[in-house]
C-alpha cells in the first residue's frame, strides 16, 4: 500500500460566500495528508484575488502549507479536469449543495459533472466549515470488488491521518444472493439460514483484507463490520445518514452513460442526495 | 424440523377438529353461497359449485392454512354487470379468463398487488359493493321486486318499498315479507345472545332451518300449502344428477370485445383484492401463528376459479366471514376447507329438495345484512377518526363506484389520495423525486440487542409501501423490529393502518415492532392526520362517568386499590392464554389495581370472528400474577358443548378421587401430569365449594372471569374475593 496516496490536493476556487470554508477545509487536508495544495481558478487573474486567497490562508503559514495557484479561462469542467491531469493531483476537493432540484439532475451541476468524469480521487463536501469539526466515524464500502481493498486500505490511512476513532466497512449485498424467496414460514427459515450464511462469509472476507493492513492504521480504532441486505450503493448512503458518519469513502465507479443517470444506481444513489462527506477512490 | 410421519400423525390427530369446524362453515356457506349465487342474477346453485370446488382444490393446493375459499360477497357487483351485459353464458368464459389471470398474478409473485391501493380507496370500494348488495335485495327481503337501471335507484327506493310492505293485502306477500324481517332480525340480534346452544348453530343456518321448519309446519301439520307466494320461494335447485348434466359448454367465440375485458379485469382486481385481505386477516387469528404463502394461494384460487366456471360456478375467493368461523370452531389445517365442500356436497346430494323450501326473502335478508355490515355506519364513523380526508376519498371512491364501476371507482379513489397527499405536503416534488428510489433501508443491528432496524426516507406511502412491506416480510415475527420514520417527511393513513397490524402481529407471535420517530411529524404539524391515532396511545380521560364507574371508583377507595377509566390498548399480558388465541382483544378499560399486589380487575373489550361472523363481547376479568410457575390448564363448567366437543378431539382430563369435581368442571391443558399433581385435595375443594368460574393459566398468572358480558358491582365483589382466596390457596399449596 502506498503511505501517501495523496500527494497533492486540488480544489476549485469560486470567489463566493464560501470561498473561506472551502479553502480552510481543503488547507487542513493538505496539512494532515503533508501534501501539495493546488488552487485552480477559473477566470483572469488578478492582483486583488491573489491577495484575497493569501489573507486566507496565512493562518496555514505555519503548518509550512504548500500552495499553488492556476488561473485559467474557459469551460470550468474543462478547465478543472485538464488542471488536475496537468498538476497530477491526487484528490480533488469539491463543495457541493446537498440537493440539487428535480431539474437540474438531468444536467449535472459543476461538481458532479467532474465528479462523474474525473480521473483522480474526488472528495465531496456538503457542509465545508472555518472551524475544524472532527471526522470521528468513517463509513467505507466493503463491496465485493477488485477496487475494494485498496479502498478500505485508503480510508484506514484517512482515519489515522484525521485521527478518527470509528470505521464501520458496509457490506452491501444483493438480494438476489438469496436464491430463496421468502412466501411462507419454511422459505423464511431457508432465507434467514442462507443470510447468516452470506453475512458470515462477507465479515470473513472483510476481516481477511483488515489483516493485510499495518498495524499502525489499525490500532486504537473501532472497527464495526455491517452486512446490509439491500440495494446496491443505496443503502449505504442511508446507512452513514443514518449514523451520523462523518465521511463515506467509496469505490469509484465504473464508466458511466447517460441511462445510468436516468435509472440511477451504484454510486448515482448516493450524489443525489449526498449523506454527508464522499471521498470517492480511484 | 420435525420428521415426516410425525406431521401425518398430527394431521389424523386433529382431524375430528377440522372436520367439525368444517361442518360448521358448511352451515354457513351453504345459505350465503345460495344467496350471493341469486344476488348475482346466476342459478343459486353456481355459489355452491364455487364453494365445493374452491374447498377441494384451494385445500388441496393452496398456500395458507386456516381460510376457507368459497363465493365472495365482494364480487357480487361485478358478477351483476357481467351477467347483465354479456349474458350468462359468456360470464362463464369471463369467469374461467379472471381465473387464468389470477393464477398468472400467483406466479408472477404479485402477492403484493393489494398493497397498491390506498386502505380508505378499499373501504369505500367495499362500501360501494355493499350497497349494492344492500339496495338490491332490500326490496326481495320484503316481497316487492323491482327492477331499476342504476344501482342508486334501488337504494332511492327503499323507503317505498317499506311503504308497500306495510300495506299489503295478500297473504302469500305477507308471509314472505315476515320471513325476510325476522331472518334480518335474526341476523342482527343473533351474536347479542350469548347462549352456547344457540351459538352452535351459526345464524344463517338457523334462518335456513326454521323456514324449512315452517314449511314442513304448513305441510305436515296443518295440511295445507305453504302460505309464502309461490314466485318468492327459491326455485330451481337441481339434483345432482341435473347438475351434471347441465355443466355448461363454454363458447369462446364472443370474448373478444371491450365489455368481456372489461369484466374479466375488474373479477380479477376485486377477487385478488379481496382474497388477499381475507387471508391477511385470517392469518392474524391462526391459532399457531403460521404464514401464508400467499402466491401460492392466488394459483389455486385461480385454477379453482378456472374449474368453478367451467363446471357452471362462480369465481371462488378466500372469504374472511366463513374463514374466521373456521377458525373460532378449532380449524388448525387445510382439511377442514376440504370438509367444508364435502358436507355441501352431501347436503346437495341429500338434501337439496328441502332447500327448495326456502323463502327467497329470508335468504335476500342475510344478503342485506351482508351488505350493511360492509357499509355500515360504524366504518364511516371510524373513517372519519382516522381524518377528514379520508373520508373524501372514501366518498369519491364509493360515489363513483356506484355510478360509474368498480374499476372506475378505484381508480378515482386512488388519484383522490394521490391529489390529497399533494395538497396536505404541499409538494409535488416529494413524490415525484422521489417515488422511484429505494427509500428503505433495514440492517439487523450488530450490537447486543440483535434487534432489525427498518429506516424510511423521502415519504412512505401507498406508493412505495411495498418496498417497506417487503423488507418487513423477511423479518421472522419473533424478532425484534424498530421501524425509524425520522427521516420521513410524510407518511400516509395506509401504511400507519400496515404498521398497526404488523405491531399486532409480532405481539401476538412474540415478538416486538416499535414505530419511532414520528413525534416530530406531530409537532411540525405538517401531517397529522392518521399518525397519531394510528398508534397505540390511550385516549384522553372522558370527564363524565358512569353510574358504573363512579361506583368502582368508590369501591375502589373502600378496597384502598387504584382506578382508572382510561381505555387501554396495551394487553399484551394477555396474549398468552388461550382463551385469546383466536380474538382479538380492543382494549382495557375501567381497570382496579393495587401497587403492591398483583391482582387487578379490568373491563375488556374483544371481539371474535371477522366480518358478518365479527362478535364483540365485553366482559369483567380479574388477572392475578403469581411469582411462581404452575401448570398450564383451562377449567370451565362441564356442559353440553364440552361433551360435544370431546368428540371432536378435545380432551378433559379427570382428577383421580375426585368424581365429583370431575363431573362438574372440565379441565383443560397439555401437561396431564402436572396438572394432575396440581389439583391435589386443596384446589379440588376449593373449586367444588366456591362459585363457577372461567379459570386460565398461563403459566405464571391466572385469568379469571364469569359471564361474558360485564360484572355488576356485587358480582366484582364476589370476583375479587374468589380470586383472592383462590391465590392463597394456591400459594399455600405450591410452597406446602
Amino acid at each position: 500500500m502506498s503511505l501517501k496516496p495523496f500527494k497533492s490536493i486540488g480544489i476549485g476556487v469560486a470567489y463566493s460566500p464560501n470561498l473561506k470554508a472551502n479553502l480552510f477545509e481543503a488547507a487542513r487536508l493538505a496539512v494532515f495528508f503533508q501534501s501539495k495544495l493546488v488552487l485552480i481558478h477559473v477566470g483572469e487573474s488578478s492582483k486583488d484575488k491573489i491577495t484575497m486567497l493569501k489573507d486566507i490562508l496565512k493562518s496555514f503559514e505555519k503548518d509550512n502549507l504548500d500552495y499553488d495557484v492556476v488561473f485559467k479561462t474557459g469551460n470550468p469542467v474543462d478547465v478543472i479536469l485538464s488542471t488536475t491531469q496537468k498538476k497530477r493531483i491526487d484528490l480533488l476537493i469539491l463543495g457541493a449543495v446537498q440537493r440539487e432540484r428535480f431539474l437540474k439532475y438531468y444536467v449535472g451541476s459543476i461538481a458532479r459533472k467532474i465528479t462523474r468524469e474525473a480521473k483522480c480521487s474526488v472528495l465531496l463536501l456538503i457542509k465545508p466549515s472555518v472551524e475544524r469539526i472532527p471526522c470521528e466515524h468513517i463509513v467505507v464500502n466493503g463491496l465485493k470488488d477488485p477496487k475494494t481493498e485498496q479502498t478500505i486500505k485508503a480510508a484506514f490511512y484517512v482515519a489515522t491521518k484525521l485521527s478518527s476513532e470509528k470505521i464501520t466497512i458496509v457490506e452491501e449485498i444483493k438480494q438476489d444472493q438469496i436464491s430463496v424467496k421468502v412466501d411462507d414460514d419454511k422459505s423464511l427459515r431457508r432465507a434467514n439460514i442462507i443470510k447468516e450464511r452470506i453475512r458470515l462469509r462477507e465479515n470473513a472476507r472483510i476481516k481477511e483484507i483488515i489483516s493485510h493492513i499495518p498495524e499502525t492504521y489499525t490500532e486504537n480504532k473501532t472497527i464495526k463490520l455491517q452486512p446490509i441486505f439491500g440495494k446496491k450503493g443505496y443503502s449505504i448512503g442511508h446507512y452513514a445518514q443514518i449514523m451520523r458518519a462523518d465521511l463515506l469513502v467509496m469505490n469509484a465507479p465504473l464508466k458511466m452513460t447517460f441511462w445510468d443517470r436516468l435509472f440511477p444506481h451504484d454510486i448515482e444513489h448516493i450524489l443525489t442526495e449526498l449523506p454527508t462527506d464522499v471521498l470517492i477512490l480511484q | 424440523m420435525s420428521p415426516k410421519n410425525n406431521n401425518i400423525k398430527d394431521f389424523f390427530k386433529a382431524l375430528p377438529k377440522n372436520i367439525f369446524s368444517g361442518f360448521v362453515v358448511s352451515l354457513i356457506a351453504l345459505p350465503l353461497g345460495l344467496g350471493l349465487a341469486m344476488a348475482s342474477d346466476a342459478p343459486p346453485i353456481a355459489g355452491i359449485i364455487a364453494a365445493i370446488v374452491g374447498g377441494i382444490v384451494v385445500s388441496l393446493l393452496g398456500g395458507s392454512h386456516v381460510t376457507i375459499a368459497g363465493p365472495g360477497n365482494g364480487l357480487v357487483g361485478v358478477l351483476l354487470v357481467a351477467i347483465s351485459t354479456l349474458g350468462l353464458e359468456n360470464a362463464y368464459v369471463a369467469i374461467i379468463f379472471s381465473g387464468i389471470l389470477l393464477m398468472g398474478l400467483g406466479f408472477f409473485r404479485m402477492g403484493t398487488l393489494a398493497d397498491f391501493f390506498p386502505s380508505s380507496a378499499i373501504q369505500g370500494m367495499l362500501a360501494a359493493i355493499g350497497l349494492i348488495i344492500l339496495g338490491k335485495q332490500f326490496h326481495i327481503m320484503l316481497a316487492h321486486k323491482i327492477q331499476r337501471e342504476d344501482t342508486v335507484d334501488y337504494l332511492f327506493e327503499i323507503p317505498f318499498s317499506i311503504n308497500d310492505a306495510i300495506h299489503y293485502e295478500n297473504k302469500g306477500l305477507i308471509y314472505a315479507a315476515l320471513a325476510g324481517v325476522i331472518s334480518l332480525a335474526i341476523m342482527l340480534f343473533y351474536s347479542k345472545i350469548r347462549n352456547k346452544y344457540l351459538q352452535l348453530i351459526p345464524a344463517p343456518m338457523w334462518i335456513v332451518i326454521l323456514s324449512i321448519g315452517f314449511s314442513y309446519y304448513f305441510e305436515l301439520g296443518l295440511h295445507q300449502l305453504n302460505p309464502i307466494s309461490k314466485e318468492y320461494m327459491i326455485s330451481g335447485i337441481p339434483s345432482i344428477q341435473n347438475i351434471i348434466a347441465d355443466i355448461p359448454n363454454p363458447n369462446f367465440k364472443n370474448i373478444w370485445s371491450l365489455p368481456f375485458w372489461g369484466s374479466v379485469l375488474a373479477l380479477t382486481l376485486i377477487s385478488s383484492i379481496e382474497s388477499l385481505l381475507s387471508i391477511k386477516a385470517v392469518d392474524k387469528l391462526d391459532s399457531e401463528k403460521r404464514r401464508s404463502n400467499v402466491n401460492k394461494d392466488l394459483k389455486a384460487l385461480g385454477l379453482a376459479t378456472i374449474g368453478s366456471g367451467f363446471l357452471g360456478g362462480l369465481n371462488v375467493v378466500t372469504v374472511i366471514a366463513r374463514s374466521s368461523v373456521n377458525v373460532n370452531n378449532g380449524a388448525s389445517n387445510r382439511s377442514s376447507n376440504f370438509f367444508h365442500a364435502i358436507f355441501l356436497v352431501l347436503f346437495i346430494v341429500l338434501f337439496s329438495t328441502q332447500l327448495a323450501r326456502i323463502p327467497l326473502p329470508a335468504l335476500m335478508a342475510i344478503l342485506v345484512y351482508t351488505g350493511y355490515k360492509l357499509a355500515s355506519p360504524s366504518v364511516i364513523t371510524k373513517i372519519f377518526s382516522i381524518g377528514k380526508e379520508q373520508l373524501i376519498i372514501f366518498f369519491v371512491t364509493l360515489i363513483v363506484t356506484l355510478k360509474i364501476g368498480l374499476i372506475t371507482g378505484i381508480i378515482a379513489g386512488v388519484i383522490t389520495t394521490l391529489v390529497i397527499h399533494v395538497i396536505i405536503n404541499k409538494s409535488l416534488g416529494l413524490f415525484l423525486r422521489n417515488v422511484l428510489k429505494p427509500n428503505v433501508l433495514m440492517f439487523k443491528e450488530t450490537s447486543d440487542e440483535n434487534n432489525f432496524y427498518v429506516s424510511v426516507k423521502h415519504f412512505c406511502s401507498f406508493l412505495n409501501y411495498y418496498r417497506l412491506k417487503q423488507q418487513l416480510d423477511a423479518v421472522p415475527e419473533t424478532e425484534d423490529v424498530i421501524v425509524d420514520f425520522s427521516m420521513c417527511e410524510f407518511v400516509d393513513h395506509t401504511v400507519m393502518e400496515n404498521m398497526h397490524s404488523y405491531q399486532e402481529l409480532f405481539n401476538k407471535r412474540g415478538g416486538h415492532f416499535d414505530v419511532i420517530g414520528l413525534d416530530m411529524h406531530d409537532t411540525d404539524s405538517k401531517h397529522p392526520f392518521a399518525l397519531r391515532r394510528m398508534l397505540p396511545v390511550p385516549k384522553i380521560i372522558k370527564n363524565n362517568l358512569t353510574r358504573r364507574q363512579t361506583s368502582m371508583e368508590v369501591l375502589a377507595e373502600d378496597y384502598q386499590f387504584n382506578y382508572s377509566p382510561k381505555k387501554e390498548k396495551e394487553v399484551s399480558f394477555l396474549n398468552n392464554f388461550q382463551f385469546f388465541r383466536t380474538k382479538h382483544i380492543n382494549h382495557i378499560y375501567n381497570k382496579l389495581s393495587h401497587k403492591s399486589s398483583a391482582i387487578c380487575l379490568f373491563d375488556i373489550e374483544f371481539s371474535e370472528g371477522e366480518f358478518i361472523a365479527k362478535e364483540v363481547v365485553r366482559s369483567t376479568m380479574l388477572h392475578i400474577e403469581l411469582d411462581y410457575n404452575i401448570p398450564e390448564f383451562t377449567l370451565d363448567r362441564e356442559g353440553f358443548l364440552e361433551k360435544v366437543s370431546a368428540f371432536a378431539g378435545f380432551k378433559d382430563i379427570d382428577i383421580e378421587n375426585h368424581d365429583d369435581f370431575s363431573d362438574r368442571f372440565y379441565l383443560l391443558g397439555d401437561n396431564k401430569i402436572e396438572i394432575s399433581k396440581f389439583f391435589n385435595d386443596d384446589v379440588t375443594h376449593f373449586f367444588e365449594s366456591n362459585r363457577y368460574y372461567h379459570v386460565e393459566s398461563n403459566g405464571n398468572a391466572l385469568l379469571i372471569f364469569g359471564k361474558e358480558r360485564l360484572a355488576g358491582l356485587k358480582e366484582i365483589k364476589t370476583l375479587f374475593d374468589f380470586g383472592k382466596r383462590l391465590k392463597g390457596v394456591i400459594t399455600q399449596n405450591t410452597y406446602n
